[in-house]
């Protein structure tokens, strides 16, 4: 039998390097909607801190074999908004007149933010977690105002049984990761983050949730450095199988 | 006279660091910038027409920017018909010397003036103090600095820096008397100072927060009446004004009524607006004998067609200053220009060019608050980008960090090179992992671990892990 979707998965850098555990758990889950994942190899990163740092030709050129890479896919998944945003606004004006501007703009609209093909593609938001407890949700700035979702990952959260959603107060605000902003301004970088931990500790929740990898490192980097007792982890994390028990909530029989 | 602050001679980044440690600002900051937050959430979630007034303003602004020579124009003509002069000014230096003829020529020794970043932008206080001419701020918050010789912090709030105990301490230093730290009482005081400082002035100096080109209106927004003061008491009134303030019609100021003051400070209209046609007319009681329009270019024009363009739709609300997580942590004045904020910026740049900003370009997480904030949808983290594109590409950006970057870009573009560096990495951060952790690294990497963890590389990445994970596969 052909499977519901098929997929490639771009795991950006972070992901790969950092995070591989995270990328692994998205391949069985995705596998277990029964979508066919394939992971086209030589992937490197999408280019955004060259973008954001200004180097608009090496990131024009980064784009250029990014798209080349998944140009055989059908959709396109990425586990941080940041990366999905880059690839969904930016590739296509970085190669706007080169004979790859028409790839780009196909990559851009097959290309989707892990809790938006979820949760808008696929149609699925019951799912079992191995986590208990509560957890706060943090909107990461690109998915949030790039891509325009709060909604999707909120979701999946809510229908989580053995989890309880609390309010985070300022969830919307800024984590100070911002790419290379972390490291340039890094005492600016870490007074913002504390506001957002002071904020995550209050809220009296277990663990903070994020769909952006730069958040997760921003977000752990803090919480470890204080000992705290909260842990910050990717959405995919909670998200161990689907439920099979509610109608359209599982794999398709 | 040097547009540079003092402040300007320490690197930005300490600048921000001392705001970081100073616990008065941490405190002001706080507090006022979560109530405007809160206010214009407040403001605009009350008012369902807001998002379609605001695409209606960018709009109106587009359209009179491609046409602004016609606009100033029919402002000229309509300010002349109405008994006024116009100056135009293309430079701060130009500007400067247009008021101080006016002030010299009329035998002025004292003007009053409302809030305007327009004069602070021209640093026209020093001047007049120079020529003879006391100023005298009469709103409060610009009268606070005055009496500190400082700068404002803010576009709306010059004072946001300070706690209500600093302002009272102020006051009484230069009362010579105790005063409660009470915002009512801090208040009264400065009304009683001013009161006869309007009937003293020979000068009235004002912005303009726009001007209207088919009536010749000049309009002030504020909460205090010291505007409507200072427009009507006082001999002579010049305005200053960016000639991106211009406004085709009554109609269209309507539009930006609607979301300024909503966006500033939550309130559905502002205390005053002032709406100014000329000097005093036959029959008029007040208002005064000559009325001065000085259209400032300073920049301007030249970034019709730049990269900056849309920054000239800038209403100086200051929305995206609350919102900002960067101006939240640092205050205004680490920034060290006229206007701060991630607006500040690109104003900045535009005034004194992209060398001015190579560093502010960088004090951006482009975390998209601020555009998100903009009445008028002013794309600033887009912009922030394209300064550092320019800072990057015209090689303002030290050398070390455009290689820095030229050889990030060849990496990522050689798949099998980028993977040589996931082992490499593990063989270099022996030293320094516990576990999956990274507690202190030297040098340059320094910088992410003096306050945060860093996670060590993974003892397998996931492309090392795919084989295993595609074998997997049902």
């Amino acid at each position: 039998m052909s499977p519901r979707a098929r997929a490639a998965f771009m795991v950006t850098c972070l992901g790969d390097l950092f995070y591989p555990e995270v990328g692994e758990r998205i391949v069985r889950l995705l596998r277990a909607l029964d979508v066919a994942v394939e992971f086209p190899a030589g992937q490197t990163c999408c280019g955004l801190p060259l973008f954001n740092s200004g180097y608009h030709r090496d990131a024009a050129e980064v784009a250029r074999r990014t798209v080349r890479l998944f140009e055989g896919s059908e959709a396109v998944i990425v586990p941080s908004g940041s990366c999905a945003w880059m690839v969904k606004h930016e590739y296509p004006g970085l190669l706007a007149g080169s004979p790859d501007e028409a790839a780009a703009r196909a990559l851009a609209s097959r290309t989707h933010e892990l809790s938006q093909f979820l949760v808008k593609t696929l149609r699925v938001v019951d799912f079992e977690s191995d986590v208990h407890g509560r957890v706060a949700y943090h909107d990461s700035c690109h998915l949030l105002r790039g891509l325009h979702e709060s909604e999707a990952p909120r979701a999946l959260l809510r229908n989580l049984a053995g989890v309880e959603v609390v309010e985070l107060p300022g969830s919307d605000e800024c984590c100070g990761f911002g790419g290379s902003f972390s490291v340039r301004l890094p005492e600016v970088s870490t007074s913002i983050l504390d506001r957002k931990l002071a904020n995550v500790e209050a809220s009296g929740a277990d663990c903070v949730v994020a769909c952006d990898a730069g958040c997760l490192m921003q977000l752990r980097g803090g919480l470890g450095r204080r000992a705290s007792r909260v842990r910050a982890l990717h959405l995919a994390e909670l998200l161990a199988r689907p439920r099979a028990t509610r109608a359209g909530g599982g794999p398709r029989a | 006279m040097s547009d540079t602050a003092p402040e300007l001679a320490t690197p930005f980044r300490e600048r921000a660091g001392k705001a970081l440690k100073d616990d008065f600002l941490q405190q002001a900051l706080e507090i006022a910038t979560t109530k405007f937050i809160t206010l214009r959430r407040e403001a605009f979630g009350d008012f369902p027409a807001g998002d379609a007034l605001r695409d209606r303003a960018r709009a109106i602004k587009e359209a009179t920017l491609q046409h602004l020579d016609r606009y100033l124009d029919q402002l000229v003509d309509n300010v002349e018909r109405l008994g006024g002069h116009v100056h135009f000014a293309a430079t701060a230096e130009e500007a400067r010397d247009i008021i101080l003829d006016i002030g010299r020529r009329t035998g002025a020794r004292m003007a009053v003036k409302s809030k305007s970043m327009a004069t602070e932008e021209i640093h026209l206080n020093e001047a007049l103090e120079r020529a003879g001419i006391t100023p005298v701020e009469t709103d409060l918050g610009e009268y606070i600095i005055q009496l500190a010789h400082e700068r404002p912090s803010h576009i709306i709030a010059p004072a946001i820096h300070k706690t209500k105990g600093q302002v009272a301490d102020l006051f009484a230093r230069e009362l010579g008397r105790p005063v409660p730290a009470d915002a009512e009482a801090l208040t009264a005081i400065a009304r009683a100072e001013l009161r006869q400082k309007f009937l003293d002035a020979d000068l009235g100096i004002t912005g303009a927060n726009f001007a209207v080109a088919d009536t010749g209106t000049i309009v002030l927004v504020t909460n205090e009446g010291n505007g409507r003061m200072v427009t009507s008491l006082p001999r002579v009134h010049v305005a200053v004004m960016g000639v991106e303030k211009v406004v085709p019609s009554m109609t269209d100021l309507m539009v930006f009524l609607s979301v300024l003051a909503k966006s500033a400070t939550g309130q559905k209209l502002s205390v005053y607006t002032t709406l100014v046609r000329g000097p005093r007319r036959a029959c008029e009681l007040e208002g005064p004998e000559e009325f001065h329009l000085v259209l400032l270019d300073n920049g301007r024009i030249d970034q019709i067609a730049g990269t900056l363009r849309e920054a000239l739709y800038c209403l100086r609300c200051g929305a995206c200053l609350n919102v900002c997580p960067v101006y939240r942590q640092i205050g205004g004045h680490a920034y060290g220009h006229t206007y701060p904020g991630p607006i500040g910026i690109l104003l900045t740049s535009m005034l004194k060019g992209a060398p001015a900003v190579k560093d502010l370009a960088h004090a951006s997480s482009l975390c998209g608050a601020c555009a998100d904030a903009c009445p008028v949808r002013i794309d600033i983290p887009r912009m922030l980008v394209e300064l550092r594109r320019e800072v990057s590409e015209e090689k303002i950006a030290p050398w070390s960090e455009r290689l820095a970057f030229a050889l990030a870009g060849r990496l990522l573009r050689a798949p099998r090179l980028y993977r040589l560096g996931a082992p490499i990495a593990r063989l270099l951060q022996r030293p320094f992992a516990r576990g999956h952790t990274i507690r202190r690294l030297p040098g340059l990497a320094g910088a992410w671990t003096r306050t945060r963890d860093l996670p060590a590389v993974a003892p397998q990445t996931f492309q090392e892990r795919w084989p295993a994970l595609e074998r997997e596969r049902p």
